[in-house]
C-alpha cells in the first residue's frame, strides 16, 4: 500500500482540479477584486463564482456567504458578531476549541455560558436546550458534527426549540465537519450563521466561510477596506477561495452516493473489526453518526503508540482532534463527557474517511491493527 | 479602442506571485498536504516547513522566530495587534495614539475601541504626509498604552521617522506598532534597532499569495488573542494553519528582503524618469507625498481639473493598470483620507492618480505611459467646464 490517509477529519488532501485552480489564479487572476481596472474586474468575477458555488453546498444565497481565513475565524466571526455585553449563550461541552475558547474568554468578561451536556452517543439533550434558554439568551452555537465522535446533532430540532422559545435567539451551526458530507438546505433547517472550511472537503486550507442569514448584522471581527460587505475586512485570498470554490462544486455533485460509499467503508471496518478482540466503538454505525468518523478504543495499548505503530504501515489516523494531540492534558475532553472510562479514553483512535478511500485500504489497515495490537498488547503484558 | 499591450502600475494594490514563489508553494498543496498540527510524519514535515517560513519572516525584520505569528493578511494582523494591545493593557490606560493617514484596518479599529471606552489621538501629518514629531511627543499621557503609526503610506508612499517614534514610544515605556504591509521589500527594517514592538506585513504586496500575513510581537509583550480556537500558533491564534500560503509567504520574503538597495535602484530609476516625465508633459500636475522620503515605486499625483474615475477609466482602455487610491476604497466616492490630510482640496483630491511600479515594469512601459497618459489628461481637460472657465478666465 502507497499510502493509506485515513485522518480526513484533520485535513484533506487538496483535489488536483483544486490545485490547478489556486495555481491559474495566482498566475492569471492576481489583480485585487477590489481593484477597479480590468485585472481587478477578472479577479471579482471569480469571486462570484466561488461564492455561488460555496452557497450552493447549504443551499444559501451568495451574498449570504462570507469568506474567512478558515473554519476558526468563522467561528469567531459568528460568536463575537452577534452578542451582546453580558448576553447569555449557550453551546455543548464537545465543541470545537475554536468555539469553546472563544466562550470560556466572554465568561471572564461578564458573558454568562451555559455548556450543554451530551449522552453517551455525543448528542445533547433537547429538554436540557429548552431549559436553559432565557430572556437574555443571545446565542445558541452548536456544532452540526462532531469532530472526534461524529455524533450529528439534530440540527432541525434545535432550531424549532430556540424559536418556540425565544424568537431574539440566533442559531449558530458549526458546520466544518458537516458540509459536504450530509446534505445541507440551510433554508429549511432555518439557521441564522453556519461555519464551513474548505480544506476538509479537499479544498485548500487558510479559506473558510460564514453563512450569515440576510437581515442578521454582525461586529465585524476584523475592520478595514470593508470587503465581504463590511463584515470582513482584508484583501480576498483569491486563490484560496475559488480552489474552495472548486472543492465545493466537486463535492456537491454526487453527494449521495459520496455518502453511500463511505459508509460502507465504515461498515466494513466495523465489520472486520469485529476479528479483533477488547476493543470499543465510539462512533458506531447509525443514523446518529456521520459515516466518516470511526472512533475506536483499543484495550491495553495507548492511542498514540498506536498511532505510531500504524504510521510504519503508511496509514495515518489520529488519536484526537489534530489541533490539539500535541497536548495530552488538553485532549480528552469529548470521549469523557460521553462516559468513556479513562483507558478507553486513552486508548483511543479516530480513523476518518473520505470518498476517495477504497474498501482494501480497510482490509490493510485491519492486516496492520492486528499485527500491531498483538505485538504492542504482549509487550504491555 | 482595447489596447493589447498591459502595464500593470498598481502593485501598492496586490503584485503578482514570483513563479519561485508559487513552485515552493505547490508541493505544500500536493503530496505535503499534512494537518502540521498531526503527530505523524505527513503533520511533522509540515510543522517544519511552517517554522522554516517563521525563521524567514523574523530574520526579514531582525526578530527572533518565536516573536512571529502568521495570520489571514495584513488587515487581520493590524486588528489583532490594535485590540489585541488595547484589551491586554487596559488596567494600564487607555489611550491610543495613532496618525490620520493610516490603513482603515488601523483607523476603523481605532474607531471601534472609542466606542468600548478608549481614547485615540490622530495625529497630524505635514503637506508631505510625514508625521509630526511634536504633535505625537505632545499626545502622550500618563494613559498612553500604544502607538501605531505606518512605517510607510499606501497611497502616496511617504515613508515615516519610524527609528524617531520607537526612540519616543520606548523612553516612555509605551508599546509601539507600526503598519508595515507597504514597506517590506522596500526599506531595511530592524525591529530591535529601530525599537518596533509589533509589525504587521502581509505577503500579497510583496510577491507572495493572498491570504496570509504575519504580526511580529516583541517578546514581553502582552495582547489578547483576536482568533481562539485550537493550539495553533502557540496558543496566540487558532485556526489550521495555511500551510502553502506560509510557505509562499517564507519564500516571498526572503526573495524580497535578499537585495532591497539593488531593487530600490532599479524601481526607483524607472519610477524618477516616469515620474519627471509627468511632470514635464503634464501641467498643473502636483506630486503627492515625500519628494525623497518615499516607496521607490510609488507615484502619486493630482491632475487639476479632472476627474480620477474618468482617468482611471481611459488608462484601462489602454491596458495601464493604476489606482486612484486604496484598492480596498475605491468602490468609495469620497476622497481619500489620505490626500485631505495633506491639506488637499476635494476637487484637486478627486483628480489623483496612484501609479506604483513593481519588479516586471520596464523602460518601456514607462515609455508607454508617458506616451499614452499626457494625451488622456488632456482629453479629459477638454471636456471639462472647469478647465475651460480656467483657461477662458485667462491665467
Ligand atoms: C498599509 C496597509 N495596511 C494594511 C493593509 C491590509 O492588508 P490586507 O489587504 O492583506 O489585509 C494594506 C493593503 O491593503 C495596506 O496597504
Ligand atoms: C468542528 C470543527 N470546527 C472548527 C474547526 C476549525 O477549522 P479551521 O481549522 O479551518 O480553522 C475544525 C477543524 O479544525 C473542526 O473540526
Amino acid at each position: 500500500m502507497k499510502l493509506v490517509y485515513f485522518d480526513n477529519s484533520a485535513t484533506t488532501r487538496p483535489h488536483r482540479e483544486v490545485v490547478k485552480e489556486v495555481s491559474d489564479c495566482m498566475e492569471n487572476y492576481f489583480g485585487n477584486p477590489s481593484s477597479a481596472h480590468r485585472l481587478g474586474l477578472g479577479a471579482e468575477k471569480k469571486m462570484k463564482q466561488a461564492r455561488e458555488k460555496v452557497a450552493r453546498l447549504i443551499g444559501a444565497l451568495p451574498q449570504e456567504i462570507i469568506f474567512t481565513s478558515g473554519g476558526s475565524e468563522a467561528n469567531n466571526t459568528a460568536i463575537k458578531g452577534v452578542i451582546t455585553p453580558g448576553c447569555h449563550i449557550i453551546t455543548s461541552k464537545i465543541e470545537h476549541p475554536s468555539v469553546l475558547r472563544v466562550l470560556q474568554k466572554l465568561e471572564k468578561s461578564g458573558y454568562e455560558v451555559t455548556y450543554l451536556s451530551v449522552d453517551s452517543r455525543g448528542i445533547i439533550k433537547l429538554e436540557e436546550l429548552e431549559n436553559s434558554i432565557k430572556d437574555n439568551t443571545k446565542l445558541v452555537t452548536i456544532m452540526y458534527v462532531n469532530n472526534e465522535i461524529g455524533s450529528i446533532q439534530p440540527v432541525d430540532k434545535i432550531v424549532e426549540i430556540v424559536r418556540k422559545k425565544n424568537k431574539r435567539v440566533k442559531v449558530h451551526i458549526d458546520a466544518v465537519q458537516a458540509a459536504g458530507k450530509i446534505p445541507i438546505d440551510i433554508k429549511k433547517l432555518d439557521v441564522d450563521l453556519m461555519s464551513l472550511s474548505a480544506h476538509k472537503i479537499h479544498g485548500p486550507k487558510g479559506v473558510g466561510a460564514l453563512y450569515v442569514r440576510k437581515g442578521i448584522k454582525l461586529e465585524p471581527l476584523i475592520l478595514g477596506g470593508g470587503q465581504e460587505w463590511e463584515v470582513r475586512s482584508g484583501t480576498e485570498n483569491l486563490p484560496g477561495i475559488s480552489g474552495f470554490g472548486v472543492a465545493a462544486e466537486i463535492i456537491s455533485s454526487n453527494l449521495n452516493e459520496k455518502i453511500e460509499h463511505v459508509k460502507g467503508i465504515k461498515k466494513h471496518f466495523i465489520e472486520r473489526l469485529k476479528e479483533i478482540d477488547n476493543i470499543v466503538i465510539n462512533s458506531p454505525y447509525d443514523d446518529n453518526h456521520i459515516g466518516n468518523i470511526l472512533n475506536v478504543s483499543f484495550e491495553g495499548v495507548r492511542g498514540e503508540v498506536l498511532l505510531h505503530a500504524l504510521e510504519d504501515y503508511n496509514i495515518f489516523v489520529s488519536t484526537g482532534s489534530a489541533c490539539s494531540s500535541k497536548k495530552v492534558s488538553e485532549k480528552n475532553y469529548v470521549l469523557p463527557s460521553i462516559g468513556l472510562k479513562e483507558c478507553h479514553v486513552e486508548g483511543a483512535i479516530r480513523f476518518s474517511f473520505s470518498y476517495i478511500n477504497t474498501v482494501d485500504e480497510v482490509d490493510y489497515t485491519i492486516e496492520a491493527l492486528k499485527k500491531s495490537l498483538s505485538f504492542l498488547r504482549r509487550l504491555k503484558k | 479602442m482595447d489596447s493589447k499591450r498591459i502595464v500593470y502600475m498598481d502593485h501598492a494594490a496586490t503584485t503578482y506571485v514570483k513563479p519561485e514563489v508559487l513552485e515552493a508553494m505547490l508541493p505544500y498543496f500536493t503530496e505535503q498536504f499534512g494537518n502540521p498540527s498531526s503527530v505523524y510524519t505527513l503533520g511533522r514535515k509540515s510543522r517544519s516547513a511552517i517554522e522554516e517560513a517563521r525563521e524567514k519572516v523574523a530574520k526579514a525584520i531582525g526578530a527572533l522566530p518565536e516573536e512571529i505569528y502568521f495570520t489571514g493578511g495584513g488587515s487581520e494582523a493590524d486588528n489583532w495587534a490594535i485590540k489585541g494591545a488595547a484589551f491586554a493593557n487596559r488596567a494600564k490606560g487607555n489611550h491610543i495614539i495613532t496618525s490620520k493617514i493610516e490603513h482603515h484596518a488601523i483607523l476603523n479599529t481605532c474607531e471601534f475601541l472609542e466606542k468600548q471606552g478608549f481614547e485615540v489621538t490622530y495625529v497630524s501629518v505635514d503637506e508631505n504626509g510625514v508625521i509630526d514629531l511634536e504633535e505625537l511627543k505632545n499626545s502622550i499621557t500618563d494613559k498612553t498604552i500604544l502607538i501605531s503609526i505606518m512605517f510607510a503610506n499606501n497611497e502616496i508612499g511617504t515613508i515615516q521617522p519610524i527609528e524617531e517614534i520607537g526612540r519616543i514610544a520606548k523612553e516612555r515605556g509605551i508599546i509601539f506598532h507600526t503598519d508595515a504591509v507597504q514597506a517590506i521589500g522596500n526599506v531595511e527594517i530592524n525591529v530591535k534597532d529601530m525599537n518596533i514592538d509589533m509589525l504587521s506585513l502581509a505577503a500579497h504586496k510583496f510577491y507572495g499569495p493572498k491570504g496570509v500575513g504575519a504580526l511580529y510581537v516583541r517578546k514581553g509583550i502582552r495582547i489578547e488573542n483576536l482568533i481562539h480556537g485550537g493550539g495553533q500558533e502557540r496558543k496566540r491564534r487558532g485556526g489550521t494553519e495555511n500551510l502553502p500560503g506560509i510557505v509562499g509567504l517564507g519564500k516571498a520574503i526572503e526573495l524580497a528582503t535578499a537585495d532591497i538597495e539593488g531593487h530600490n535602484a532599479r524601481i526607483r530609476a524607472l519610477r524618477d524618469r516616469l515620474l519627471n516625465g509627468i511632470l514635464e508633459k503634464i501641467p498643473y500636475t502636483k506630486l503627492n507625498g515625500h519628494p525623497e522620503k518615499r516607496l521607490p515605486g510609488n507615484i502619486n499625483v493630482s491632475f487639476k481639473f479632472i476627474e480620477g474615475e474618468g482617468l482611471l477609466l481611459l488608462l484601462d482602455q489602454s491596458g495601464i493598470y493604476g489606482s486612484t487610491g486604496s484598492a480596498c476604497s475605491s468602490g468609495s466616492l469620497d476622497p481619500s483620507h489620505v490626500l485631505l490630510a495633506i491639506g488637499l482640496p476635494h476637487e484637486i483630491a478627486h483628480g489623483s492618480l496612484r501609479l506604483s511600479l513593481g519588479d516586471k515594469n520596464t523602460e518601456e512601459d514607462v515609455d508607454y505611459v508617458l506616451d499614452v497618459l499626457p494625451k488622456i489628461v488632456q482629453r479629459l481637460r477638454d471636456m471639462s467646464p472647469l478647465y475651460e472657465n480656467f483657461i477662458k478666465g485667462g491665467r
